[in-house]
C-alpha cells in the first residue's frame, strides 16, 4: 500500500517545480505553465486526501474538480492577455513589460 | 514492493521529471509538450487514487483543452528574431533558492505531522454517483457548480475580448 505522505510528497515536489518555474522563466507563457503545474500539484492534494481521509463524502473530489475549471478559466483570460502584450509590444519577455501605460 | 507502489513510483518518477523539462526547456514547444506529459502523469497519479472521473476529466480538460490553448498562444507569440533567446531570468537563482528551501520545509511538515490514514478504507463502488449527486445538492455544492458556470462563460466573453484583433490601439 501507497502511504499517505508519498502522494503528499509528490505533490509538494510538483509544486515547488512550478514555483520556480513561475519565479525563473522570461517568458509570460512559460510562467502560466509554472501555474499549471501548481494547480496540478494542489489537486494531487486533494484527491489524495480524499482518497485516504475521507472517501465516502465527494467534498475532495468536487475541490479538484473546481480547482480545475477555475484554472482553466485562468489559463484562458492568462494566455488571453498575453496575446493582446504580445500585439502591442511585439514581445513576452517579462523582464522587458514592467511599466504600465502613462 | 507491492505492484501498487512500483506503479507510484513510476508515474511519480515520470511527472516529476517531465515537470523538471517543462521548467528548463529551452524551446517553447518542447516545454508545452513536457507539460502534456506531466499532465498525463497527474492523471495516472488519479486513476491510482481510484478516483477514475477526474482522471478522465484531467485528460480531457487539462490535456485536451488547456494545452491546447497554451500551444495556440506559443505559436501566436513567437518572437521574431530569437534563434535561441535565454530561457531564465535574472532572478533564476534567487528562484532556485526559493523553491529548494519551500520543498524542504514542505518535506518536514509532511513528514512529521500525524496525518492519519493508516488504515486505508476500502473505496465505496459509487464514488462517481456520490460525486454526481453532491454536485447538485442544495445543501452541498450546487451553488458552487452554478457559480462556475458563470465563471467559465464570463471568461470565455472575456478572453475573446480582450484578445481580438483590433484595428488601431486603445
Amino acid at each position: 500500500m501507497v502511504p499517505l505522505t508519498w502522494y503528499l510528497l509528490v505533490g509538494a515536489a510538483l509544486f515547488c517545480i512550478g514555483v520556480f518555474g513561475v519565479l525563473a522563466r522570461r517568458n509570460a507563457v512559460a510562467i502560466l505553465m509554472g501555474v499549471e503545474l501548481m494547480l496540478n500539484a494542489v489537486n494531487i492534494n486533494l484527491v489524495a486526501f480524499w482518497r485516504y481521509l475521507a472517501p465516502t463524502v465527494a467534498t475532495g473530489q468536487a475541490f479538484a474538480l473546481f480547482v480545475l475549471s477555475v484554472a482553466a478559466a485562468e489559463a484562458a483570460v492568462g494566455l488571453a492577455l498575453i496575446i493582446s502584450i504580445y500585439r502591442h509590444r511585439q514581445s513576452v519577455n517579462v523582464e522587458q513589460i514592467d511599466l504600465l501605460k502613462w | 514492493m507491492t505492484a501498487q507502489q512500483f506503479f507510484f513510483l513510476l508515474f511519480s518518477f515520470v511527472t516529476l521529471i517531465a515537470a523538471l523539462r517543462v521548467v528548463t526547456a529551452g524551446n517553447l514547444f518542447h516545454a508545452a509538450l513536457w507539460l502534456i506529459a506531466t499532465l498525463a502523469g497527474v492523471a495516472a497519479l488519479f486513476v491510482l487514487l481510484e478516483a477514475g472521473l477526474l482522471a478522465a476529466v484531467q485528460v480531457l480538460l487539462y490535456i485536451g483543452a488547456i494545452s491546447i490553448l497554451i500551444i495556440f498562444a506559443v505559436m501566436l507569440t513567437r518572437g521574431v528574431a530569437d534563434p535561441r533567446e535565454k530561457r531564465l531570468n535574472s532572478w533564476s537563482g534567487l528562484g532556485a533558492v526559493a523553491a529548494i528551501v519551500m520543498m524542504i520545509i514542505l518535506a518536514q511538515v509532511i513528514g512529521t505531522f500525524p496525518w492519519g490514514g493508516s488504515a486505508l478504507a476500502e473505496a465505496p463502488a459509487d464514488s462517481i454517483a456520490t460525486l454526481g449527486k453532491a454536485l447538485v445538492d442544495p445543501a452541498q455544492f450546487v451553488l458552487p457548480f452554478e457559480v462556475i458556470s458563470v465563471l467559465l462563460l464570463v471568461a470565455l466573453i472575456g478572453s475573446v475580448y480582450v484578445a481580438r484583433a483590433r484595428g488601431e490601439g486603445e
